[in-house]
């Protein structure tokens, strides 16, 4: 019986990044204090490159807030004559140069990175790409500079997901879930509607998308995969079924339901069709995200009269309320990877920021100052949190370091709304 | 699309009379929701004609001689909510009676409670709430005399508002329980 509510339907996929897709752009509207000066020489080629991988490497670097890397028009004509001496006089203090050259299945691609100061090679790489693959490979020397660099793990080489909204008033918009990588390029369809798309959720292998629509006559949870676009319905029927989020190892979700009539917490246990309900209270319990130990649950719940957070253990379903003195609106927690903080939407007089709550020390951090902050996710190395904001045209998305430090605004040329970032596993 | 414009034309007219015409309704016009599936714009155009009839023009309040039809201006079938609250104030009874009568008299017949949200706070959140207004407006209808199995709630949280502004005045027209006949 399980399998016959688990039935599989194939949904149209659009391939293709086609002209049609508006790309994702990303500046800084806040940086670090003292961004690290580095130099990233454009790559030596037999000939031209669909990519210019020194571009991409040297914008992912810039975007973090961290990196001031140097424009290639103020770099040196004749670099294969300079040394680190004049490295040193032009300021910088990291310099990278590689090479790609083509090869029997694609391009071998490698790379050098040097501390201009200690004259030292820090780094070097050497490995093979495909030509479709050339930005990602990019987006992995990004991560490996940054790691270097900074200590810690760069999260370039991920995608986002994403809502779109196109078209205004009502019967006449159309929503798409669309897949991008970090920096907003090659964007992709994976859903398409007139109904209502909301609440995506990467699995932990970043192969499929679960996500809630409006498109029967009550909202219902769909599992997709993004590879074949295949996709199951997999919480529908009566009340509610909305808010999922798979848990660490990808076995289950976490959803919420109303089948019994009030909005609760469930686990689905993905294999058996199963599902397990945390909590029994007449208020709101929704939002439900897990710990990344998989062993606890953080959901938004109004049982003490306004929205604020619980979290709840999976072997003792005993809810425990954890803001406290945050305000009177705390809402949509997201863990950190590390397990130290939860992202929170906190509402007040000055409308909606998103929150940073310590969880060992009890700190809060307002670390945006946009207006009507939601859906907060944080990149998977736990340094960026990306969030949906108000802007001129509607809703679009911005990012901000866990610290506040640095900001980005994000846009999407083409006046669609883009809203409910999710920021995708690191790729394997 | 030409019916489409009217019905639009006359929900504005409809709900300016409960509402007075102290709020510009300018953004409004080009979003106000078609949820009167069940009626043509004759018919409409007709009962909204009554309401006007029945109250004058300066008319500021549901009058006592709607309450026995059921819904037919957004003014007749639309409750409106404080920020975070599924409270049913007490000005919309009448509504609230009159689909309870309207149901309790015709058993065979159905409406559908569609809750929605201001674009404040999380969307998810919202989607809650928007379900429990429609759910407090079903029980009070249940309680009047309405069968459960005659009402279907829903909820579409912050997705559809009335009015897409991002004042005040735009989420308390957004904050609401539409009764579809």
């Amino acid at each position: 019986m399980k399998r016959k509510m688990l039935r599989w339907l194939l949904v149209l996929f659009l391939v293709s990044a086609s002209n049609a897709h508006a790309v994702l752009t990303v500046k800084i509207t806040r940086g670090a204090d003292k961004p690290l000066p580095i130099a990233v020489v454009p790559f030596r080629s037999g000939g031209p490159l669909p990519e210019d991988m020194a571009a991409v490497v040297a914008a992912d670097l810039e975007r973090s807030g961290r990196f001031a890397p140097m424009a290639v028009e103020d770099m040196p004509a004749t670099l294969s004559e300079i040394g680190f001496q004049d490295w040193r006089l032009l300021g910088m203090e990291n310099l990278v140069v590689g090479g790609v050259t083509p090869s029997v299945n694609g391009y071998d691609v490698e790379f050098t990175l040097v501390d201009v100061y200690k004259g030292q090679k820090l780094y070097a790489y050497k490995g093979s790409t495909s030509a479709n693959n050339l930005r990602f490979t990019a987006h992995q020397i990004a991560d490996i500079i940054y790691e270097q660099l900074t200590g810690e793990k760069g999260a370039f080489a991920t995608r986002i997901a994403y809502i779109t909204v196109r078209g205004s008033g009502a019967g006449r918009k159309t929503y798409t879930l669309q897949v991008a990588d970090s920096d907003g390029y090659n964007p992709r369809t994976l859903v398409q509607s007139p109904a209502e798309i909301f609440s995506p959720s990467w699995s932990p292998d970043g192969r499929k998308i679960a996500y809630a629509s409006l498109e029967a006559r009550t909202s219902a949870v769909y599992v997709q995969d993004i590879a074949t676009g295949q996709r199951q319905a997999v919480a529908t029927g009566r009340g509610i079924n909305s808010a999922p989020e798979f848990s660490p190892d990808g076995s289950k979700l976490a959803l919420r339901r109303s089948v019994d009539g009030n909005p609760e917490i469930y686990v689905l246990h993905l294999s058996t069709g199963l599902f397990q309900r945390l909590t029994n209270d007449p208020a709101i319990d929704t939002e439900p995200t897990w710990s990344p130990d998989g062993q606890r649950i953080a959901f938004t719940s109004d049982r003490s009269g306004s929205p604020q957070i619980y979290e709840v253990s999976l072997v003792s379903p005993s809810p425990r309320r954890i803001t406290f003195n945050q305000g009177d609106y705390n809402a949509r927690p997201r863990y950190s990877p590390d397990g130290r903080y939860l992202a929170v939407v906190n509402g007040g007089g000055n409308g909606y920021q998103i929150g940073v709550l310590g969880l060992n020390d009890g700190s809060f951090r307002i670390v945006t100052d946009t207006y009507q902050d939601e859906s907060p996710s944080f990149a998977p190395n736990g340094g960026m949190i990306i969030y949906s904001t108000l802007g001129a045209g509607g809703t679009e998305l911005a990012a901000s370091s866990v610290d506040g430090r640095v900001r980005q605004r994000i846009d999407l040329q083409g006046g669609e709304e883009v809203r409910e970032p999710a920021w995708g596993p690191f790729r394997k | 699309m030409h019916n489409r414009a009217l019905q639009v034309l006359i929900l504005i007219i409809a709900s300016s009379l409960i509402f007075g015409c102290a709020r510009n309704r300018k953004e409004t016009t080009a979003s106000v929701e078609d949820k009167s599936e069940g009626l043509t714009a004759e018919e409409l155009a007709a009962k909204t004609q009554g309401t006007a009839d029945s109250q004058g023009l300066e008319g500021s309040a549901v009058g006592e001689d709607l309450t026995g039809q059921a819904g037919v201006s957004s003014s007749d079938r639309i409750i409106y909510f404080d920020y975070d609250s599924s409270t049913v104030k007490e000005e919309y009874r009448p509504i609230i009676e009159a689909a309870a009568n309207y149901l309790a008299a015709n058993p065979s017949a159905t409406v559908t409670l569609e809750g929605h949200t201001d674009e404040r706070g999380s969307r998810e959140y919202n989607l809650a709430l928007g379900e429990r207004r429609s759910q407090a407006v079903q029980r009070q209808m249940v309680l009047l005399g309405a069968s459960t199995n005659q009402i279907h709630g829903t909820s579409y949280g912050e997705e559809r508002p009335a009015d897409p502004g991002h004042d005040e005045t735009a989420y308390a027209q957004n904050r609401r329980v539409e009764v579809i006949y």
